[in-house]
């Protein structure tokens, strides 16, 4: 992992995601790359010279000098209200990274991949779905995407032509609202559902887990009652803020 | 370096001089655990203390409990920047569980149930530093915040208090833990912020 010092960055784009989440382009010169599922520090000065530090997972990979992240705005929170709300194509900040030699897929191992995100959480899966589908591997990898409602899906365009035919196997569950026409149930994820939605436990997937603290505590428990090896589901958890 | 973000900074936080560089405070207790929450029965929950593949000591959760215990004050420092101050905590203290152990050991691997390991030099365990806990603000400890029993050493970054401690293995030598070997620091001290390779 190279981890290396503050970089400057500039933001090349921003793209709104959800009424509360935004995509950030970002380009680095000199970035090292990333594998899928990484994430980065941001560094924000100031001009009297106070900082502050966050962690974002990277939706890209790869060696490119352009770099995407997935910030969803925490209502009382001090950095992701600026990144979400006030930052502007040209401005510029810092980042480290990549960061995180765990939650991190790569192809060639040969097991299926089940990505089970939740709300904002599903930013490092994108990156591991994009990389499969780079990697020809789309078709052994599965998605399930547990959102609030239809317009708090981040990321919902692109991943709907990832999942296009031959594509990665997609599931859309929705805890509160369902979009029109839809016939499945709506509600929290139950151990039916997602052994539904989930490679079989027999055939030894890797499984990751990303999203709020309850989400993955819920599921990560329920894919252990559903016979799933707890060394095989690595899980990524968001708090604090 | 000369990197100013446009506009950055209205909605700053109060500083506090407990709060290390980097660090925000929070009221909540966020979780960082890299899988699932193992489930242990006290009934089958046991700590070793091992060196040189060999058990030098075991306590079961009665034995445990039959040991003085602390009730310990302290901040407690999260590697992805959250830091909680104020916290209340009882357990056994390291020094209480060494005692009787005679080792020239330098570094100490604690192992958890559920595969989790981290690396901790001996001298930052002893001498009041460290404890398994097993309360937290007066309650049994969550499972998901490590329970039955978590090491507590709130003088690092927090991936360093084991969850579901089960035993210490003691070495005459550094070798990286589960979060280590995956990028992060091997000594991990929150006011110099050593968070990362």
């Amino acid at each position: 992992m190279i981890v290396g010092a503050w970089r400057p960055a500039r933001v090349a784009d921003v793209a709104a995601a959800t009424p509360t989440a935004r995509v950030l382009t970002l380009d680095v010169p000199g970035w090292p790359g990333s594998d899928a599922g990484q994430h980065v520090d941001v560094r924000l000065t100031a001009e009297d010279g106070y900082q502050a530090v966050r962690s974002y997972s990277l939706g890209s990979y790869g060696s490119a000098e352009r770099i995407e992240l997935g910030v969803d705005e925490i209502p009382d929170g001090e950095v992701s209200p600026y990144l979400v709300r006030d930052v502007r194509v040209g401005d510029e900040l810092e980042v480290k990274g990549p960061l995180g030699g765990y939650f991190v897929w790569r192809p060639g191992g040969g097991a299926p991949v089940q990505l089970i995100a939740g709300g904002s959480g599903v930013v490092p899966l994108v990156a591991m779905a994009r990389a499969a589908a780079d990697a020809g591997a789309a078709a052994s990898a599965r998605l399930l995407y547990s959102v609030r409602g239809p317009d708090a899906a981040m990321y919902r365009d692109e991943i709907e032509q990832l999942a296009g035919h031959g594509g990665v196997g997609l599931t859309w569950a929705y805890t509160r609202r369902a979009p029109e026409g839809w016939d499945g149930s709506v509600g929290r994820l139950d151990d039916e559902r997602l052994r539904g939605a989930v490679w079989d436990a027999t055939l030894r997937p890797d499984v990751f887990v990303c999203g709020p603290t309850g989400f993955v505590e819920h599921v990560a428990d329920a894919l252990v009652r559903l016979g799933h090896a707890p060394e095989r589901i690595r899980t990524e958890r968001f708090g604090g803020g | 370096m000369a990197v100013f973000s446009r506009g950055f900074g209205a909605r700053r936080r109060d500083t506090d001089p407990n709060l290390p560089p980097g660090q925000y405070l929070t009221e909540d207790f966020p979780v960082l655990s890299a899988g699932p929450t193992p489930r242990i029965d006290t009934a089958e929950w046991s700590f070793d203390v091992i060196e040189d593949g060999r058990g030098l000591a075991r306590w079961s959760w009665d034995d445990l409990l039959a040991l003085p215990i602390e009730d310990i004050a302290t901040d407690i420092h999260c590697v992805t920047r959250w830091s909680k101050l104020g916290t209340s905590w009882r357990g056994v203290s390291i020094d209480t569980l060494l005692e009787d152990v005679d080792s020239e050991a330098t570094h100490v691997m604690a192992h958890s149930y559920g595969g989790y390991t981290t690396n901790i030099p001996l001298e930052d365990l002893t001498d009041g530093k460290a404890w398994i806990a097993f309360e937290f603000e007066g309650e049994p400890l969550d499972p998901e915040h490590g329970g039955p029993a978590r090491l507590l050493v709130p003088h690092l970054y927090f991936w360093k208090s084991a969850k579901w401690v089960k035993g210490l293995e003691l070495m005459d030598g550094d070798a990286p833990g589960f979060w280590e070997q995956n990028g992060y620091n091997m000594h991990g001290d929150p006011w110099t912020e050593e968070r990362y390779w």
